[in-house]
């Protein structure tokens, strides 16, 4: 039976090209993977390899010919004793047009579902975290992280904790301090200085059946290990299909400690908030540290977990409950007010909260939420909050540009615009790398009267 | 078209010249049925992959495409070698895998046409497939990230105190990343049960070895870092498997990692825009006609009367029927629903714990 040739997409994106050269001739016994033409684009010439087998019958195009359409056929090959000249030919443009019937269907029939979910804005989830009446004792962030893995550990046997000194050296912050003690090296591991490796050994052991704790010594040192972050644990899920999940959580602390110049000081926040298949958190209190972790852990995707060295000796009250988690995407009010809503995460509550107290004294009750995670994001609580106090002031310590509260800011105008009095401000980390100088680091954190600036301005007052 | 004369003299040293004992030295006993599977399982990835040419070359397949024609005795030696439970991770080049491990030829080929019958539902492409059931996990696109996942595998079998062994297969061009050194470096400092595979086919994209690295072999590598290894004929499905006999009892007997440099060659570009003017017609049509792993196979059949051409020849018509059905399904079955959009991006329970 003959088969045709037909001219090759040579690329994604090529629809014409020329042949350049024949290097068969009618008659020949070709073979698959013989040569048979070299076809330009005007990207390259490449070489045309046979697929089928069988005796070259009839070349259709010439060489030399130009604009020649993907799929138009170029040659037909023949079996043994066929003879070329019975072969009828259907015209080429119709068999070149023929993928384009096989195209998808066109692109606007796409889900606008961003812009639909925009329109309804569902009840925020105000109840509280723990019933009332909860007993409860005070600890520091790292204490609530440690019990928090530790419990997680004595829950479920295919929880481990690896990184950098989490075992002997007992923690570079101490947050680990005693869990090798208390679950041996099997569950504790040790690693050598090599994010990148072991960030991608924790993936692949999440996809072989435990649960990791990646410690990074700190975020700044996870840039290295971002591919297998993103590419290997946030996007493998969707690329099979939904067969393969990465339960795994990336945490340490995240953000400027104090004096540690520029590569020892960054925010990533709104970094991995930006990536599909990631849920972010970053609490601030030793509670949320606590509730927010055990979540993190028992999750079935990929938890990035950014905690912060100045509050981890920070203490709060924290519920003493046997089994207390805190779930993802509900933002908390952490004081109630009715003049301005200051939203802030992670170390940025201790400005935003400061700032409140310093501007009731003016007399201005503002209302501050704490997202305490940024994917999922709690928005409903956001724009209620906003459509009852008109105002609005968001609060991160990371760059300016692209930062969490820009993002806040467009969805309350896309959602609440009708009900803001004044323009949203994003009080932010300033727009350079850290410096090392005691007075200009100072200077290029956010604090705490830029905070009640940014609310003046926003009240007028 | 004109040639730099250099290049058509650079002399890629064949699988012969540089593990020449290994050919002969490996040849373990094998049966006729093991033989003929052999022959069978690389049939089908070479026509697999010729008509993945083709419907790439029609435009039903899009983006990135790379074939493993030339390459087929690395994965069925290996699988020959491997067991139930154990599993494999590889780079973009990975239908000869996934059909080696036993993965439907119509779920692969209907994935390369981003259909819903794909093993991704049409979400992953040529490049991202995963099994479950075959302890196939992917289906890397970042050259070199496979290396510490097939470890984190390894990792989790170790951890769980089975005998499972993990695959990691790359290539002489991942070789060249650093994390590829970190991995070995843990691999071995925690004694994982992951065998490396360097699917050493000379060229990363146009580059040959040679304008690569002065490093003379890639499996000498892994001694900085205690790992045994060695170099081993990949156009010879014997002597493949019998290494990967070695390495997998190596890896069971919780001696650590192992690593094979499996010494093969691809035929066809690295993927399908490729000029192909790194190395001469002559070096290709020359691997092709004395070394290719399926003519072996089947000269082996032949010579030793295990089959007869007829034999043969209904092999040959099987594996065509598979394909073109493999073919003719991902040409009919639908695109994936638009509401897939948004599916799989987080999972409320952990798919794999139904495997």
């Amino acid at each position: 039976m003959a088969t045709e040739i037909l001219m090759p997409a040579l690329s994604p994106t090529m629809e014409e090209g020329t042949l350049a050269k024949w290097l068969v001739k009618q008659g020949d016994t070709v073979k698959s993977g013989d040569i048979l033409a070299e076809i330009e684009t005007d990207k390259a010439t490449m070489e045309f390899e046979a697929v089928d087998e069988g005796i070259l019958g009839k070349i259709l195009i010439e060489e030399g010919t130009q604009g020649v359409k993907v799929n138009t056929p170029i040659a037909v090959l023949v079996e043994e004793g066929e003879n070329a000249d019975d072969i009828s030919v259907p015209a080429s443009a119709k068999s070149a047009s023929e993928p384009e019937s096989e195209k998808p269907a066109e692109q606007s029939e796409a889900p606008a579902a961003s812009a639909v979910e925009a329109v309804s804005t569902p009840e925020p989830d105000l109840s509280p975290d723990w019933p009332e009446g909860t007993a409860m004792k005070t600890m520091t962030v790292r204490e609530a992280l440690r019990e928090a893995m530790s419990e997680e550990m004595e829950r479920d046997e295919t929880v481990f904790l690896m990184g950098e000194e989490v075992g002997e050296y007992q923690g570079a912050y101490k947050i680990s301090q005693g869990l090798l003690d208390k679950f041996g090296p099997r569950r504790v591991v040790d690693t050598p200085i090599t994010e990148h490796g072991f960030a991608g050994i924790g993936v692949g052991a999440s996809w072989g059946g435990l649960r990791p704790i990646v410690e990074f010594m700190t975020f700044n040192f996870a840039m290295q290990a971002v591919d297998q972050i993103i590419n290997s644990a946030a996007k493998t899920l969707y690329m099979s299909g939904g067969q393969m999940g990465s339960p795994i959580v990336f945490r340490g602390p995240n953000g400027a400690a104090a004096r540690v110049a520029a590569q020892h000081s960054q925010d990533y926040a709104a970094w991995y908030a930006q990536i599909p298949g990631l849920k972010v958190v970053m609490p601030y209190t030793a509670a949320d540290a606590k509730g927010l972790l055990k979540t993190a852990i028992r999750d079935n995707n990929p938890v990035i977990f950014l905690e912060n060295e100045i509050l981890y000796g920070r203490s709060f009250e924290v519920p003493d409950l046997p089994d207390f988690t805190i779930p993802f995407g509900k933002a908390k009010v952490a004081r109630a007010g009715k003049d301005v809503t200051i939203v802030s995460f992670g170390i940025g509550m201790a400005h935003a909260l400061e700032a409140a107290d310093k501007l009731a004294g003016d007399g201005i009750e503002a209302e501050v939420i704490d997202l305490r995670t940024l994917r999922p994001i709690d928005y409903a609580t956001v724009i209620a909050s906003v459509r009852k106090t008109n105002r609005c002031v968001t609060v991160e310590e990371g760059f300016p540009v692209a930062s969490i509260g820009n993002h806040l800011s467009a969805h309350i105008m896309e959602n609440a615009f009708d009900y803001l009095d004044a323009p949203v401000i994003n009080c932010t980390g300033k727009d350079v790398p850290m410096p090392y100088a005691a007075n200009l680091e100072k200077h290029a954190l956010i604090t705490v009267s830029e905070v009640v600036e940014a609310v003046k301005k926003v009240t007028y007052r | 078209m004109a040639r730099k004369p250099a290049e058509a003299k650079t002399p890629q040293a064949t699988p012969a010249k540089t593990a020449p004992a290994r050919r002969t030295a490996a040849r373990p006993n094998v049966s006729r049925d093991e033989l003929l599977q052999y022959y069978r399982d690389m049939l089908l990835i070479r026509r697999f992959e010729e008509k993945a040419g083709q419907l790439y070359g029609m435009g039903l397949i899009g983006g990135f495409c790379h074939l493993y024609i030339g390459q087929e005795a690395v994965v069925v030696g290996l699988e020959a070698a491997s067991k139930e439970g154990d599993k494999r991770v590889t780079s973009y080049r990975d239908h000869g895998h996934m059909l080696a491990c036993g993965m439907d030829a119509r779920g692969v080929m209907a994935e390369l046409t981003g259909r819903e019958g794909g093993y991704s539902k049409g979400k992953g492409g040529s490049m991202h497939m995963f099994s479950r059931e075959k302890h196939f996990y992917g289906g890397h696109g970042i050259v070199g990230a496979q290396v510490p996942l097939g470890a984190g595998l390894a990792f989790a079998d170790k951890y769980l105190g089975n005998d499972n062994v993990t695959f990691t297969y790359f290539g002489d061009g991942a070789s060249n990343q650093g994390q590829v050194y970190e991995t070995y470096n843990m691999a071995e400092l925690w004694e994982l049960p992951v065998i490396f595979v360097i699917e050493n086919n000379q060229y990363a994209m146009g580059t040959s070895m040679k304008r690569s690295t002065r490093s003379t072999t890639l499996y000498g590598r892994g001694e900085a870092f205690g790992i045994p290894g060695e170099q081993v004929d990949g156009m010879d499905v014997l002597a493949v498997k019998a290494a990967g006999e070695k390495a997998v009892a190596h890896c069971r007997a919780g001696k650590g990692p192992y690593i094979l440099e499996v010494m093969t060659y691809r035929y066809r570009g690295h993927s399908m825009s490729d000029p192909a003017k790194y190395r001469t017609r002559e070096e290709v049509q020359k691997m092709r006609d004395e070394r290719d792993p399926i003519e072996h196979v089947r000269e082996l059949l032949l010579q030793g009367k295990h089959a007869s051409e007829d034999d043969l020849k209904a092999i040959d018509k099987e594996i065509k029927d598979i394909v073109n059905d493999s073919a003719e399904f991902a040409k009919e079955s639908p695109e994936p629903a638009l509401d897939e959009l948004w599916t799989d991006i987080y999972a409320d329970e952990l798919p794999q714990e139904n495997a």
